[in-house]
């Protein structure tokens, strides 16, 4: 048996296939965002009034020029969602790791200092969780003006609390171990005892939510470029590109069906890898795993 | 229950001053309201007049007196674009609203319990892998793009349903559904991961050992102990619905709610509409959260309230 604790887990993920799916979409987007303009056949903003609402190459009257079909101005379909994928996954990245960071030192901040400080923040976040969040995100961008950078700092303000209760709730389990104890009592500073002590027994289960948050993130950036106060024209995403394609919905139906599934398969990817994850950085979840594969072996051996 | 009632109600109270605080700082600090409302080209004296008119020449802290003392009478003023009380405006949308996120949700514990238990009774099964895949996938589909395609199905291809309005139950059934979809997802693997903590507990083998059926077991002893957890996910589900969901789908079906409400004044750049549908809805959540709160109590005495 190979005892490489990477060959390990990338024979894990290869024995659950949909843990691979995920992993797939997620470093095919990043490919899309990285290599977005070379990939994409045509410029996304291309106006060809000539060929406008032109169906998908495999039904009739389409192309293989435009695989995707055009859209109610002539511009084509693919390329615009291998543009958008940049506005959602740069959304969705970006409010994951300032929501996480400041969310998870919040929520190490409570669950190590406790009493005051604790109870300070932990009311701050009973309070927000309790807010409508994508209303307020809405009334907000629709006063202060649609712009990407707002839609991230809206989408932040409701998206850090679930970080902190998480990390915090951690951080309470972990202080009582004996070696937390034994750090602090041979006179270990804080800090020191929180990075090298506490941090790494966050860091699998901050994972796991930061996947989910990220597809949570890609479902509202995409709710709120659909209604008008997310993504505006002439950027593309793909929430954008389904309200345009609303107002075709019954002359051309590639418009919404094609971003539509674009975000499903990116939410869905980011949801089973995260299912993934969670199996694997859970010991208990591997025990049970482990069992199992270790049954297998067996009844397969003879 | 006395003081744990009087706890929970300050803290929707706190929720309230906070949203309303949140409501009054953006629409009277970030932006000037006047200028958001009226046309780019509007006159100086245009301006002034329609200040003067919603009471917004007083100092910040004096409109912020004046606002909350109003909301307490639930007075928003006059809706710019009907021309009458915005708070009646909201109240007449009020219901439409409350009956698509209680027929959603409703929807979704009727098809996310048998779902759960069923994939629980074998973990890591056939059935169980379906049912958790067909559950990520639904958690994973944008509603507003669900409810597009479901107009395309059964409105436009198979004329069985109508695309918009609320006229009738049969309206009601698309957007319902379409609400309801991720919640499904996210119930079922609640119910499921439960409902097997629940089976490999001591009680269900002693049931088991006095010869009970499975489906007794499972419909009596594992569902009274894990009422409390699925019941307090399901409000939570009921809460992300109205506290935003509910507004994409209604703005999709053009059902008359309050979410779409706040969308048509955003349109028509009527602030004061739209304040008064987004404190509408979170007086809404915060009148959930404290009947969630009670309802846990209600349903497992064992809960020490503190």
């Amino acid at each position: 048996m190979n005892r490489n604790p990477l060959t390990e887990i990338a024979a894990d993920l290869w024995r659950d296939k949909t843990g691979l799916f995920g992993l797939t979409v997620i470093l095919l987007l990043i490919v899309l965002v990285v290599f977005g303009p070379v990939l994409a056949p045509h410029e996304p903003g291309a106006i060809n009034l000539a060929a406008r609402l032109k169906p998908p190459a495999w039904l009739d009257g389409g192309s293989w020029a435009r695989p995707l079909g055009t859209d109610h101005l002539g511009r084509d379909v693919l390329s615009r969602m291998i543009i958008g994928a940049r506005a959602s996954l740069l959304v969705g990245a970006s409010v994951t790791a300032i929501a996480g960071t400041f969310g998870s030192i919040l929520g190490i901040i409570a669950g190590y200092f406790g009493r005051r400080v604790d109870s300070a923040i932990m009311r701050l976040v009973d309070t927000q969780v309790a807010f409508p969040g994508l209303l307020l995100a809405i009334i907000i961008l629709a006063v202060v003006g649609p712009k990407l950078q707002t839609v991230i700092v809206v989408l932040c303000l409701n998206g850090w609390m679930v970080f902190a209760r998480m990390a915090r709730g951690i951080v309470l389990t972990v202080r009582e171990a004996p070696y937390v104890e034994a750090a602090e009592v041979i006179g270990c500073h804080p800090i020191r005892v929180v990075w090298r002590h506490i941090l790494p027994n966050l860091l699998a289960p901050m994972l796991t939510l930061a996947v989910l948050e990220f597809a949570r993130v890609i479902l509202a950036e995409a709710a709120l470029s659909f209604l008008g106060v997310g993504v505006q024209p002439p950027d593309t995403s793909w929430g954008l590109d389904l309200a345009t394609g609303k107002n075709y919905l019954f002359r051309a139906w590639w418009l919404v069906c094609f971003p539509g599934l674009a975000i499903t398969v990116t939410v869905l990817g980011a949801n089973l890898f995260a299912n993934w994850l969670r199996i694997v950085a859970d010991p208990h979840e591997r025990e049970k795993l482990f069992a199992a594969a270790v049954v297998a072996e067996e009844g397969a051996a003879p | 229950m006395i003081p744990f009632l009087l706890r929970r109600i300050l803290h929707g109270m706190i929720v309230a001053l906070g949203v309303t605080t949140v409501v009054f700082v953006v629409t009277r600090l970030i932006g000037d309201p006047v200028k958001v409302m009226l046309p780019l080209d509007s006159t100086e004296e245009q301006r002034a007049a329609l200040a003067a008119k919603l009471g917004l020449d007083g100092s910040i802290w004096e409109q912020y007196q004046h606002f909350c003392i109003r909301l307490l009478h639930f007075d928003f003023g006059d809706s710019l674009w009907q021309g009458r009380s915005a708070a009646d405006i909201v109240l007449e949308r009020l219901p439409d609203t409350l009956s698509l996120v209680g027929t959603a949700i409703a929807l979704a514990v009727l098809f996310a319990l048998p779902m759960g238990l069923a994939a629980a009774t074998r973990p890591g099964g056939h059935l169980d892998r379906l049912l958790v895949g067909l559950s990520l996938t639904g958690l994973s589909v944008p509603q507003f793009w669900l409810g597009l395609l479901l107009i395309l199905l059964f409105a436009v291809q198979l004329h069985w349903l109508p695309t918009s309005g609320d006229e009738s139950l049969r309206h009601l059934v698309l957007p319902a559904v379409s609400l309801a979809l991720p919640s499904i997802g996210r119930l079922t693997i609640m119910v499921r991961s439960t409902a097997i903590d629940e089976i490999n507990r001591a009680y269900v083998r002693t049931a088991e050992a006095k010869g009970l059926t499975f489906g007794r077991i499972l419909g009596v002893h594992v569902m009274r102990n894990a009422a409390n957890p699925i019941i307090t996910m399901a409000g939570w589900e009921a809460i992300r619905m109205l506290a935003g969901y509910s507004v994409v789908v209604e703005t999709v079906f053009s059902w008359p709610g309050v979410g779409f409400l706040a969308v048509q004044s955003i349109e028509r750049r009527d602030l004061i509409l739209l304040q008064a549908s987004v404190f509408t809805v979170a007086l809404m959540v915060v009148l959930l959260t404290l009947a969630i709160d009670i309802a846990y109590k209600v349903i497992d005495p064992r809960i020490k309230l503190s």
